[in-house]
C-alpha cells in the first residue's frame, strides 16, 4: 500500500475517475504553479473499484477550480487547512470554458484561424450543454 | 462601439427605431443622400454574393458613402494564408465600416473582436445572415404591419440555410408567433434551434409537405437548396427539387398570405407566381437596401 503524507493547505481531489487525473492536471494548469501535486492513479475504492486521486498542496484561493464540474460532477473538493478538511466545495458548472473542449464543426472558423482559443459558454444550464462562442455547435467530449 | 452579429444584437425596441427610420429613408431618400459624405464601407467577402454584396454597396452609395473591398477570398489576402483578425486590423485603418461575408462559421465575430471599426455579418456559413433577418422583418411589419401574431411557413433547405435560421432566431421575441417547418427529412432544422424553441415556448411542428399547411399560414418563407452547403453531388441533385411552389399550391393558401423568399430563386417559386400581388420577394429586396442604410446609419452613430 502506497502512502502519501498529508497537506497542510490546498485541495484532494477525490473520486476522480481511474486515468482522468493527468487531464485535470492539465486543464487545472497544474504543471504552472509551484506547488506540491501528488498524483494518485487507480487507488482502491469501494465505490468506484478504481479512482484517481489529486493532491494539491496551494493557497486555496489560488486554484480555479470551476472547469472540474465540466469534466466530471462526481469529483468530491475536499478543501484543506492545518491539516484538516474545513469544507467540501460544490462543483458549479463554469459560464464558459476555454480550451477544454475543440470544436468539432468543420465549418467553424476555429477550424483555421491561428491561435484562436476554443471558447464554450454554457447555453444550458439543467442539461450540462455548452455551445461554441463563435459557431453554437454543442460541445461533445473532452479534448 | 457595436457590431452585427446576429438580429438578437438588437433589443425590440432598437428594431423597431431601425425600422422607423428605414421607412423614413424609404419615403424620403433625398433627406439622407449625403448622411455618410466622406465615409467608406469595406465589403470583405471571402465568398462570392453578388447579391448581397450590392444591396451594401447600393446602401452606402445612397447614403453618398463610398465603398471598397474584394468580393471572393482566393482575391485577397486569406489566400495568402492571412488571418481574419489581421486583415480586420488593417480594414479598419482604411475604412469606417465593414461588412463580411466569410464560409466559416463565427468569422465576423472573430473579425469584430480585433476591429477598430463596426462589422456587419453579411452572411456566415450556415449559421447567421443578420441584415438578411433584418430585410425580412422590415418586408412583415411594413406589408403586415405588425411582427406579431403570425403563423409563419419555412420550406425547403432549412439545416443550412442560414436565413431561416437567424429569422427564428428574431421571430421567436415577438408574441403568438407559430413556425411550420416545411423540408425533407434531410435538411430539417438543426436541434440547436428547436431546443431554443421548446426552452422559449414557441409552438412548432414540422412536416413533409406543403400542400397540408398551406391553408394556415400568414406567411411562406420559401428558401432555395444551395449546392455549396452540400459535401457532394449526388444529394444536391436529389433533394433540389423536393419542394416547388406552384400556382396550384397557392390556390390553397389566403388571399393575405405573403410568399418571402431571400433571393436567388432557382426554380422553388415558378415564374407563374411572380404577378401574384402576395409574392413579395421582389419588394423584400428594395427593403434590403433601406434596412441596410439604416442600419450603417446607426452603427456609424449618424442616425438622429
Amino acid at each position: 500500500m502506497l502512502n502519501v503524507g498529508k497537506i497542510e493547505e490546498g485541495f484532494v481531489l477525490d473520486h476522480i475517475k481511474a486515468g482522468k487525473s493527468m487531464d485535470i492536471y492539465k486543464h487545472l494548469q497544474l504543471g504552472k504553479l509551484d506547488c506540491t501535486v501528488a498524483i494518485i492513479k487507480n487507488a482502491k475504492s469501494e465505490k468506484m473499484g478504481k479512482k484517481d486521486i489529486l493532491k494539491v498542496e496551494c493557497d486555496i484561493n489560488q486554484l480555479n477550480l470551476d472547469v472540474l464540474a465540466f469534466i466530471d460532477h462526481n469529483i468530491t473538493v475536499n478543501v484543506i487547512k492545518d491539516g484538516e478538511i474545513v469544507d467540501k466545495k460544490e462543483l458549479v458548472l463554469p459560464k464558459m470554458i476555454k480550451n477544454v473542449i475543440h470544436c468539432k464543426n468543420p465549418r467553424c472558423i476555429t477550424s483555421i484561424e491561428q491561435g484562436l482559443p476554443h471558447i464554450f459558454v454554457l447555453a444550458d444550464e439543467e442539461r450540462e450543454i455548452y455551445r461554441c462562442k463563435y459557431c453554437e455547435e454543442k460541445g461533445s467530449g473532452m479534448q | 462601439m457595436r457590431h452585427l452579429m446576429s438580429p438578437l444584437d438588437f433589443t425590440t425596441e432598437e428594431l423597431d427605431k431601425l425600422f422607423d427610420l428605414a421607412e423614413d429613408i424609404s419615403a424620403n431618400p433625398k433627406k439622407y443622400a449625403h448622411a455618410c459624405d466622406g465615409k467608406i464601407m469595406a465589403t470583405c467577402f471571402y465568398e462570392p454574393s453578388t447579391r448581397t454584396r450590392l444591396s451594401f454597396e447600393s446602401a452606402m452609395i445612397r447614403l453618398g458613402g463610398q465603398v471598397l473591398g474584394f468580393s471572393d477570398g482566393s482575391n485577397s489576402s486569406a489566400a495568402k494564408g492571412e488571418s481574419v483578425s489581421d486583415t480586420i486590423r488593417v480594414i479598419s485603418c482604411y475604412a469606417d465600416i465593414c461588412a463580411m461575408r466569410h464560409p466559416k462559421e463565427g468569422a465576423p465575430m472573430v473579425a469584430a473582436e480585433k476591429s477598430g471599426i463596426p462589422v456587419i455579418n453579411a452572411g456566415d456559413g450556415g449559421h447567421q445572415h443578420p441584415t438578411q433577418t433584418l430585410t425580412d422583418l422590415l418586408t412583415i411589419r411594413s406589408l403586415k404591419k405588425r411582427l406579431d401574431n403570425l403563423t409563419i411557413g419555412l420550406c425547403g433547405d432549412l439545416k443550412f440555410g442560414r436565413t431561416v435560421h437567424s429569422l427564428i432566431h428574431a421571430l421567436t421575441r415577438y408574441k403568438g408567433i407559430r413556425f411550420v417547418f416545411i423540408s425533407p427529412e434531410e435538411l430539417k432544422v438543426p436541434d440547436y434551434i428547436t431546443d431554443m424553441l421548446k426552452e422559449k415556448n414557441v409552438p412548432y411542428k414540422e412536416v413533409m409537405h406543403l400542400e397540408e399547411v398551406m391553408p394556415t399560414l400568414d406567411l411562406l418563407y420559401m428558401t432555395r437548396v444551395q449546392k455549396e452547403r452540400f459535401f457532394n453531388e449526388e444529394d444536391y441533385v436529389r433533394l433540389k427539387d423536393f419542394y416547388i411552389l406552384d400556382s396550384a399550391k397557392m390556390e390553397l393558401a389566403g388571399k393575405d398570405m405573403l410568399i418571402l423568399h431571400p433571393l436567388p430563386r432557382v426554380n422553388e417559386i415558378s415564374v407563374e407566381l411572380d404577378d401574384d400581388p402576395r409574392a413579395v420577394y421582389f419588394k423584400q429586396a428594395q427593403y434590403g437596401v433601406y434596412v441596410r442604410m439604416a442600419l450603417i446609419l446607426t452603427l456609424l452613430g449618424l442616425a438622429e
